[in-house]
């Protein structure tokens, strides 16, 4: 029997085979008791201090915003040990998968953060894992898939379908069908079937906990906005987590604008998809008029999902969080501008929330704002899909 | 009386034997050839017909079955040409038993209860969705009632006392039982289903049991329904047959051969 509400609103649920809803039910047990556990917390608490490199810095962008009255900071999940925010859940996750006497893990990926991130996690608690990553996005992000192996992971390739994401997902969630007795799926983002939206977020919430103490201490007050990038949605929704509550900040989701939107290659699914049914939930999805699932498309890998986690497109429902696009070019830019003015290489996924925030400061630059985006990760893994976009721009 | 009624009370009846229902995907490999191979499967031994809906994603089956789907979608296969093909297969045989499995997004989109009004329309007696468990059925499931359709649930080989309970309670038409974990596809290794489940089963209802999942070989087939199924779903080995031949001769002669085979193997069981 399911213990937490599985529904964010209409958003949510559990569609997967019949097989595996034993597997939800035992990781949702597990999930609830660990949360109350002490010595739970306290190994996970050591574990994001002391492998993880917590707290991370929330840093002000004094070059970018010059000029301007806006005040852009940078909450550094770059800085996170594996570069991204994905660490944060996976420790949790790991630590999970040890309290359910599991020693094999699946996972998918999609620019490779997550399954970098699992395949630290795995080597440190000494698990057998295994990556299920399209073949496009092996093609694209070189570096993190030698990192992976590196790590001791086996890196499935799949080439059905579009090669991406969405096809790495539909894998792992076949192979869980096979092998759910003696394997953890892992999941990457607040997306997918629940517990796992309430797990992830659960796991993530420390984005948005710690950017709240910071800007307190710093500005003494709250920002106008948090601004996060959207795919799956939990880098988005563990920042906004501290801030639901406070009507005055608004909650800004930036999602992959691909090539645009009035093309099929973007990853929009909450400013053009439908609600649907796909990956194991009930949310917003790209599709065809008859219920065929669209491809995304975006320069950045982790962006490029036609679905999103259930609880944005109940945020989005209920008008608490607003959602806007970004696309490639915009994301390139934002990306080369914080590289000049700051001096971090941000993730293109990140390059996508920064590009709104710069879009807005630009829109009013007289205006007193304060805004936190969220670099959700960096951007070494990026260098190789930049340069040659660049290189094709210079040309 | 219901087609899946009237089969199942005529094959306890007057046959020593269990059912046969091959599976392939509407459209696979095309709109004319799809309707040839109807006719060779219900020809030569298909006591029912079960049929896929093509999908883009389709997360319970395994890789022959997501191949036959693209094929079908190479072939201008969607959903209105799926209902024309089913309707033209219900004209020609009015009395098969005809189920259909499709995904959840496709039922969502079209609006469930236009979905099923259309499979009323058509004729159709049975809906599968593979991706919406027990759990989350009750929409889809008031609709199969208002509709006359059976909704066909999974019973998987780890079922627990009280899903077997409720799945007892909500089944209709046929309980469709899962060989072994996983997805679909064909197999080596033999899974013999749990002897307990089915027992179980038969205790809370008397709706049949098909077995599904890899079964394919004679010995696995005749072991299924002396435990107690009613008969078998075969696809994976059907389709593969149309993934491999290229020549349409050759698919329908192999594709005969293999029903025939099929067909015997659910025969003099005891």
């Amino acid at each position: 029997m399911k213990i937490l509400n599985s529904y964010f609103g209409k958003f949510g649920g559990m569609y997967v085979p019949q097989i595996l809803i034993p597997a939800l039910y035992d990781l949702e047990k597990v999930f609830i008791n660990c949360k109350k556990e002490k010595k739970f917390n306290e190994d996970l608490s050591k574990l994001l201090k002391d492998y993880a490199g917590r707290p991370t810095p929330l840093t002000l962008c004094k070059n970018l915003t010059k000029c301007t009255n806006t005040r852009i900071y940078i909450k550094r999940e770059d800085l996170l040990h594996g570069g991204a925010h994905k660490t944060n859940q996976v420790l949790a996750q790991g630590l999970l998968c040890l309290k359910m006497n599991k020693k094999e893990v699946i996972a998918e990926t999609g620019a490779g953060q997550h399954g970098v991130a699992v395949s630290m996690i795995c080597s440190l608690l000494g698990l057998k894992c295994r990556i299920y990553m399209g073949a496009k996005d092996i093609n694209r992000q070189k570096l993190n898939v030698f990192r992976m192996k590196l790590m001791g992971s086996k890196i499935i390739p799949v080439s059905i379908g579009s090669s991406s994401l969405k096809d790495a997902c539909n894998e792992a969630l076949r192979d869980w069908s096979g092998s759910y007795d003696r394997s953890y799926y892992m999941l990457g983002t607040s997306a997918g079937p629940h517990p796992y939206p309430s797990i992830v977020k659960e796991f993530q919430k420390i984005i948005g906990k710690e950017s709240k103490i910071q800007i307190l201490k710093k500005e003494n007050r709250l920002p106008d906005a948090v601004i996060a990038c959207v795919g799956g949605g939990s880098n988005a929704i563990g920042i906004f987590s501290s801030f639901i509550k406070h009507k005055s900040v608004r909650l800004i989701g930036v999602e992959a604008g691909g090539k645009g939107l009035n093309t099929n290659h973007h990853g929009s699914s909450l400013t053009l998809g439908e609600t649907g049914i796909y990956f194991g939930m009930k949310s917003k999805i790209l599709q065809t008029s008859e219920g065929q699932i669209r491809n995304s498309s975006s320069i950045s890998a982790g962006l490029d999902f036609p679905s999103v986690g259930p609880e944005h497109a109940w945020l989005q429902s209920i008008g608490r969080a607003e959602y806007f696009s970004i696309n490639d070019m915009e994301a390139l830019e934002a990306f080369e501008i914080l590289c000049k003015t700051e001096g971090i290489i941000p993730a293109l996924e990140s390059a996508h929330a920064l590009s709104y925030a710069i879009k807005l400061m630009k829109k009013n630059p007289r205006k007193k704002q304060l805004f936190i985006v969220n670099l959700s990760g960096r951007g070494d893994k990026d260098l190789n899909t930049v340069y040659n976009s660049l290189i094709k721009k210079e040309k | 009386m219901s087609r899946y009624k009237y089969m199942f009370n005529l094959q306890k009846k007057t046959k020593n034997e269990g059912v046969l229902v091959p599976f392939i995907t509407v459209g696979d490999p095309s709109f004319n050839f799809f309707l040839k191979i109807i006719d060779v499967l219900i020809k030569n031994g298909a006591d029912a017909l079960e049929l896929g809906i093509p999908f883009s994603d389709p997360m319970a089956d395994g890789p022959v079955v997501q191949q036959a789907n693209l094929r079908a979608f190479k072939a201008g296969i969607n959903i209105e040409t799926c209902f024309s093909l089913l309707s033209k297969i219900r004209k020609k045989y009015p009395k098969i038993p005809i189920g259909i499995l499709v995904y959840a997004n496709i039922v969502y989109k079209y609006k469930i209860s236009n979905f099923y009004t259309q499979c009323s329309h058509v004729g159709i007696d049975s809906i599968l969705i593979p991706d919406v468990p027990i759990e989350e059925s009750l929409p889809f499931y008031k609709e199969s009632i208002k509709k006359n359709i059976s909704q066909i649930f999974i019973c998987p080989p780890n079922a627990n006392i009280s899903f077997l309970k409720k799945i007892s309670l909500y089944a209709k038409g046929y309980i469709y039982m899962v060989s072994r974990p996983g997805v679909t596809g064909i197999e080596k290794k033999s899974y013999t289903i749990d002897n307990n489940i089915i027992n179980t089963l038969k205790k809370y209802t008397s709706v049949p049991i098909l077995q599904g999942f890899g079964i394919h070989k004679k010995k696995e087939i005749k072991d299924s329904i002396e435990m107690g199924t009613s008969g078998i779903i075969c696809g994976s080995v059907l389709i593969k047959i149309i993934e491999k031949y290229s020549e349409e001769k050759k698919i329908l002669k192999k594709i005969k051969k293999k029903i025939k085979f099929l067909k015997l193997s659910t025969k003099n069981i005891f």
